[in-house]
């Protein structure tokens, strides 16, 4: 997917300055409140009319000022999700899925039902009526409405602000999954930028309306470490436990992770911030830490004047974050080896 | 046997046919009405909510006297009405264009209600996943408005029952012809014996506005069940 925006729009005091040009099938845009997000996606959605400029997805325009082109949202095939579920309360889960493909010209239709149904869970529940249904399920039900139009974009609004932590990555992997199998690009719109590292492969930031940056959410986060409350936060997938021996024990590369809480999923994802990681110059004698990773030293940078080391643990890699004068100290520079100690109740599980 | 002499049946079915016909009539327009206060934006949009607020406010006799000078044979629209050889007024129908009058901006109102309480964002979704806006308007808009349309309805049939002011000025007080339960109330209560009657009409007049009270309750609670 390949999307344009060279757009302005003005409400009050507020403008909107977007000119970008960006491809990729997971593209994250990124950005607090009031950073024009909302106004952003709805010109493209094609629910919001730019003051001037132009939109062109996939060599396609969709809206040029300049030419008169406007092309009504119900004919650009840009399907949304939004933060609320905001599924028709009228229909059944089946009427409610089917609200878009029925108004898919066959030509386009790429997604049938049965298959997203079974991607999604949703067999059990589609004679319901939505009202009913728990805040995760609807917003299933609300991918599964979106996905099933065939869009050739999916905007995603937000999708996961409403829900608590522990529905958040259960819903994820919906999100990911489906548009995966179906081959559906995505926009993700998040202020989160944990759910930006999970769920973009690019990302695009807007503050006070500008883009002021575009990478990876892996840089983005690296930028932002220095001045983020929480650090960089690295993630880890660890699967299944491989022991409990009071605290659980998983296999993390070729060495083992002891971790004070149990995972909230089978695919144990944890986070742990840069700022709960110790680093020696020198094997330390007896630490009460029960992780003491060895690592070299792959690359530094610095971020709000502290510094990011990286460290290689074999195949995966830690952030840990010093002061400026420790990594002077400890004489900090690539190629140099480290331990790393880290508590095992510094890891947070997240999904 | 009946209490009610012929045209005090002929006053009750009367009334329940005005209040039908004008309920019925005025539906569409005050839909389209609502939906074009609600979903459109327009120059002239507070002018245009003024004029159709104003029957709410103005005393029924005085639309009665505005609607006979546009109805009268010399007025605007009754001039061109006479010329096609219609008739309207001191006609049941004109007792139905008073009616009408008199309750579309309660109609307007409840339907618009109704509107309003529509998460803009379930527009946004059918727009979305390829719904034009008529579509729109009769697969989200109309289903979400059920319960305003159905509550306009009775508030417009109830007044439409209780109809005076307007209605005697343009379609008078004819036995038989235009004298509806109102009318028939009007007259009992001048004449010297009539009280009973007049109370017997009164006692209509309620079990009618009960019945449409009760069927109101007991639709929107079918709909609000299932919502």
């Amino acid at each position: 997917m390949e999307l344009e925006m060279r757009l302005r729009k003005s409400y009050g005091p507020f403008r909107l300055d977007a000119d970008f040009c960006v491809k990729g099938e997971r593209i994250g845009i990124f950005g607090e409140s009031g950073s024009g997000k909302s106004t952003l996606i709805g010109m493209l959605a094609g629910l919001v009319e730019p003051d001037d400029g132009t939109i062109c997805l996939d060599g396609e325009t969709l809206y040029s000022r300049s030419g008169g082109v406007h092309i009504p949202a119900e004919r650009r095939r840009i399907a949304m999700v939004f933060q609320q579920p905001s599924l028709f309360p009228h229909l059944s889960v089946r009427n409610n899925l089917l609200y878009g493909y029925r108004r898919c010209s066959p030509q386009h239709r790429r997604v049938a039902f049965e298959p997203l149904v079974q991607v999604l869970k949703l067999e059990e529940l589609l004679d319901r009526g939505v009202n009913n249904l728990s805040g995760g399920e609807q917003q299933r039900v609300a991918i599964g409405r979106a996905v099933l139009a065939s869009p050739r974009l999916l905007i995603m609004d937000e999708p996961l602000s409403a829900l608590d932590d522990d529905l958040k990555f259960q819903i994820i992997p919906y999100l990911t999954g489906v548009c995966g199998r179906f081959g559906i690009p995505f926009l993700f719109i998040s202020h989160s930028l944990l759910e930006m590292r999970l769920m973009a492969d690019t990302v695009l930031m807007f503050d006070k309306g500008l883009l002021v940056e575009q990478g990876s959410p892996d840089e983005l986060a690296r930028r932002r470490m220095g001045h983020s409350p929480s650090g960089y936060i690295n993630l880890f997938r660890l699967g299944r436990p491989v022991g409990n021996n009071g605290l659980h024990t998983f296999a993390w590369g070729d060495r083992l992770l002891l971790i004070s809480a149990a995972p909230k999923s089978e695919a144990g994802l944890y986070e742990l911030s840069s700022r709960d990681i110790i680093l020696f110059k020198q094997h330390p004698e007896a630490i009460s830490a029960r992780n003491l990773l060895r690592g070299r030293v792959v690359s530094t940078f610095e971020s709000s004047g502290k510094t990011g080391v990286e460290l290689a643990c074999g195949d995966d890699r830690l952030i840990a974050e010093v002061v400026h004068e420790a990594a002077v100290e400890l004489d900090i520079r690539t190629g140099v080896e480290l331990f790393a100690a880290v508590k095992a109740s510094s890891f947070r599980p997240l999904g | 046997m009946s209490i009610f002499s012929p045209t005090d049946l002929d006053a009750i079915g009367l009334s329940t046919k005005v209040a039908l016909v004008a309920t019925l009539v005025s539906l569409p327009f005050g839909f389209v009405m609502a939906y074009v206060m609600t979903f459109r934006r327009f120059r002239g949009k507070v002018l245009l909510e003024v004029a159709v607020n104003l029957p709410l406010t103005l005393p029924p006799v005085v639309i009665g006297y505005l609607l006979l000078l546009l109805l009268g044979k010399n007025g605007w629209l009754g001039h061109l009405l006479d010329q096609a050889g219609i008739r309207i007024i001191f006609t049941w129908q004109a007792a139905v264009v008073a009616s009408a009058v008199v309750g579309f901006p309660l109609l307007v109102r409840s339907i618009r209600i109704g509107m309003e309480s529509i998460d803009q964002r379930l527009i946004h979704a059918s727009r979305t996943l390829g719904a034009r806006w008529y579509d729109t308007l009769f697969t989200v808009i109309v289903p979400l408005s059920l319960q305003g349309i159905l509550a306009g309805s009775s508030l417009m049939f109830a007044r439409s029952l209780g109809e005076f002011g307007a209605t005697i000025i343009v379609a008078g007080n004819i036995p038989g012809v235009t004298q509806t339960i109102p009318l028939a109330i009007f007259d009992y209560v001048n004449s010297p014996d009539g009280e009973r009657m007049a109370l017997a009409l009164c006692m209509t007049a309620i079990v009618l506005s009960l019945l449409v009270l009760f069927l109101h309750e007991h639709f929107g609670r079918k709909l609000a069940r299932r919502d």
